[in-house]
């Protein structure tokens, strides 16, 4: 039997991680070390993080397969970009505009949300992940073939790019408040609520817990951060196609959080940020008609690391080189260690 | 008992019937348990006690008949609002919430008589400190009574099965239930852990002064702890009364043992 500890520090780990980047990767900006393709990068990681921590909380921890996550991000990238792009006149291409455009698409991604939730989650089984790999492709096709004059339509809508160099300090900023919701969510009566569903659906309806609702809050809360993701999305481009929200774009999502272990958070940002990695050496070195072996090679990741998680016979190999067990075996080590020099 | 009379009914359902297709699964049942009652709903296999259990907390809908709680029509109200009136139940498979750890189980449980909001409890506001202050106090005092206490950090599902049929108990008694329902408490259990088991039932049922109603195949524990019962076979009552007399019953022991 293995006890679960409780550390204060670990539980705020994460936060103070990307805290000390964002400082230092601030300070190399400032002293000129920092590369503008750097600086892309780090945006990119950003909203991957952001993309795959909010995610983390619908299949993670909720129990539910969401494949239209690009959806809710294509649906912040639009409207926040739409209103930024309409903004930037009267208010100027600060602050302020970001902020609203922010709300606005985070706002409307959750509404959708709300809307594709509220009959999916009722039902017991795999239609959330119909409904909502249905809602990527429908919200994709429909800003394509709008007018040129409202959403820009196949060629994209043009939204305005942060002036500021320092646009990814904001996205790392984003990530922290993503961070602090859903963690906070997650270690409450609320998380313990929605963990509870996930673990058995039955028991927890006969223990008075409102199963509709907690889904429902933790599908919308996913929605919100990944529409707020495609806002800042936007803010990085000066314009936003929606080809690039396509099914792979979910699935690539999907994959940083199988990858991250399900339910673990900080599992995800790292597997985020290697998945990025990943994106960037496959897109350089997989050119031309090459480029479609990226979703193959996602798409192998994923049977592997299924295939490593549930095998039976590779049972005892997880559990004696797992980092915990190898932890463990480290500190027995050193405590033998000490035992001995005493003895001695 | 000379107190049967002024004691509150807690249970009462009135011709209860439901139907599956052309199948009578439960036909006609009236139970009547009064306040404190210890009550054992026997019965061969497949002669529709956990499908009684069923109806009681909402999962199905009687096709005919109500049930009433204290008085109350709670007949066709979802298993949420059944638990919310005061209902709660053990499963005959022991459902937990594995991934989570024993003490936060019970805390699960406690979660709809300690108030806090999403937005409290995401910006950390006062009350959400205070609200798991005292989940977690109470989940520990339940734990003790259980004899759970030590075990409070550890993964449910790593739990031997004894103490997770134990710890469901515990969760059900989290939500302060009226009524607790037992689906089949000792299946599965040998006879040390039984009599445990026995032990724990009835002192839950001093210590917290509540009614219990339960399914059982385990004779021992059914002579042993019950004070009335109500034998079903195909869904239809063969026998009602109390304990001794049910179990001598000529009609009873064929239905059980055959003749």
């Amino acid at each position: 039997m293995n006890k679960i500890k409780n550390i204060k520090w670990k539980n705020y780990i994460n936060y103070i991680v990307i805290g000390l980047l964002t400082v230092v990767f601030a300070a190399l900006s400032m002293f000129g070390g920092l590369k503008t393709s750097t600086a892309y990068l780090l945006e990119e990681i950003a909203i991957k993080i952001i993309l795959a921590v909010s995610l983390s909380l619908v299949v993670g921890f909720l129990g539910e397969l969401s494949l239209g996550h690009a959806g809710f991000m294509c649906v912040g990238a639009y409207l926040g970009g739409k209103v930024a792009a309409l903004l930037v006149a009267p208010l100027g291409n600060g602050f302020l505009t970001l902020i609203i455009s922010l709300l606005v698409g985070g706002a409307c991604a959750g509404l959708c949300g709300f809307l594709i939730g509220l009959p999916a989650l009722r039902l017991r089984g795999d239609y959330l992940a119909i409904t909502t790999l249905a809602f990527g492709e429908i919200v994709r096709t429909i800003f394509q073939n709008t007018s040129a004059e409202t959403f820009g339509g196949p060629i994209g809508l043009p939204t305005p790019r942060f002036e500021a160099k320092y646009f990814y300090v904001i996205c790392f900023a984003t990530v922290l408040i993503t961070l602090f919701v859903v963690q906070n969510l997650i270690r409450s009566k609320h998380g313990r609520a929605i963990k509870a569903i996930r673990d058995n659906e039955i028991a927890a309806r006969a223990t008075g817990i409102n199963i509709t609702g907690y889904k429902l809050l933790g599908f919308v809360l996913s929605a919100v951060f990944a529409g707020i993701a495609g806002v800042l999305y936007s803010y990085t481009k000066f314009n936003v196609s929606s080809q690039i929200f396509d099914y792979n774009y979910s699935i690539e999502i999907l994959v940083i959080v199988v990858l991250g272990g399900m339910g673990n958070i900080n599992g995800s940002m790292i597997a985020a940020v290697l998945v990025t990695f990943l994106n960037r050496y496959l897109a350089n070195v997989l050119t031309g008609n090459l480029a479609v072996l990226k979703d193959l090679i996602y798409a192998l990741v994923l049977i592997v690391i299924v295939i490593y998680n549930n095998a039976p016979k590779l049972k005892s190999f997880r559990e004696k080189y797992n980092i915990k067990a190898l932890t463990d075996k480290l500190k027995r080590k050193k405590a033998t260690e000490a035992d001995g020099k005493e003895e001695v | 008992m000379a107190d049967n009379v002024t004691r509150e009914t807690v249970l009462k359902t009135d011709h209860l019937c439901i139907q599956f297709g052309g199948l009578k699964a439960v036909n006609d049942v009236n139970l009547e348990i009064k306040q404190g009652e210890l009550y054992g709903l026997i019965g061969p296999n497949g002669a529709g006690k956990t499908t009684v259990f069923n109806i009681l907390t909402g999962v199905y809908k009687p096709t005919s008949g109500r049930v009433y709680l204290c008085g109350e029509d709670i007949t066709g109200k979802t298993p949420i609002e059944v638990n919310k009136k005061g209902i709660a139940r053990t499963f005959q498979n022991i459902r937990l919430f594995g991934n989570l750890t024993v003490l936060e189980n019970v805390m699960v449980g406690l979660a709809n008589q300690i108030p806090c909001s999403v937005f409290e409890s995401v910006f950390r506001l006062p009350r959400h400190k205070k609200s798991e202050r005292e989940a977690k106090e109470r989940a520990m005092e339940l734990l003790r009574v259980f004899g759970l206490a030590e075990f409070a950090d550890y993964l449910a599902s790593n739990l031997p099965y004894g103490k997770q049929r134990k710890l469901e108990i515990a969760r059900a008694m989290a939500t302060a239930p009226k009524l607790l329902l037992l689906d089949e408490p000792a299946a599965g259990m040998n006879p040390n852990e039984t009599q445990e088991l026995m032990d724990d039932i009835t002192f839950i049922r001093e210590r917290f002064g509540i009614t219990i109603l339960l399914i059982e195949h385990d004779m021992r524990l059914v002579s042993g702890i019950c004070e009335k019962l109500t034998v079903l076979n195909f869904g239809t009552e063969l026998a009602v009364g109390d304990t001794a007399e049910v179990l001598n019953d000529a009609e009873v022991i064929k239905a059980y043992i055959g003749e």
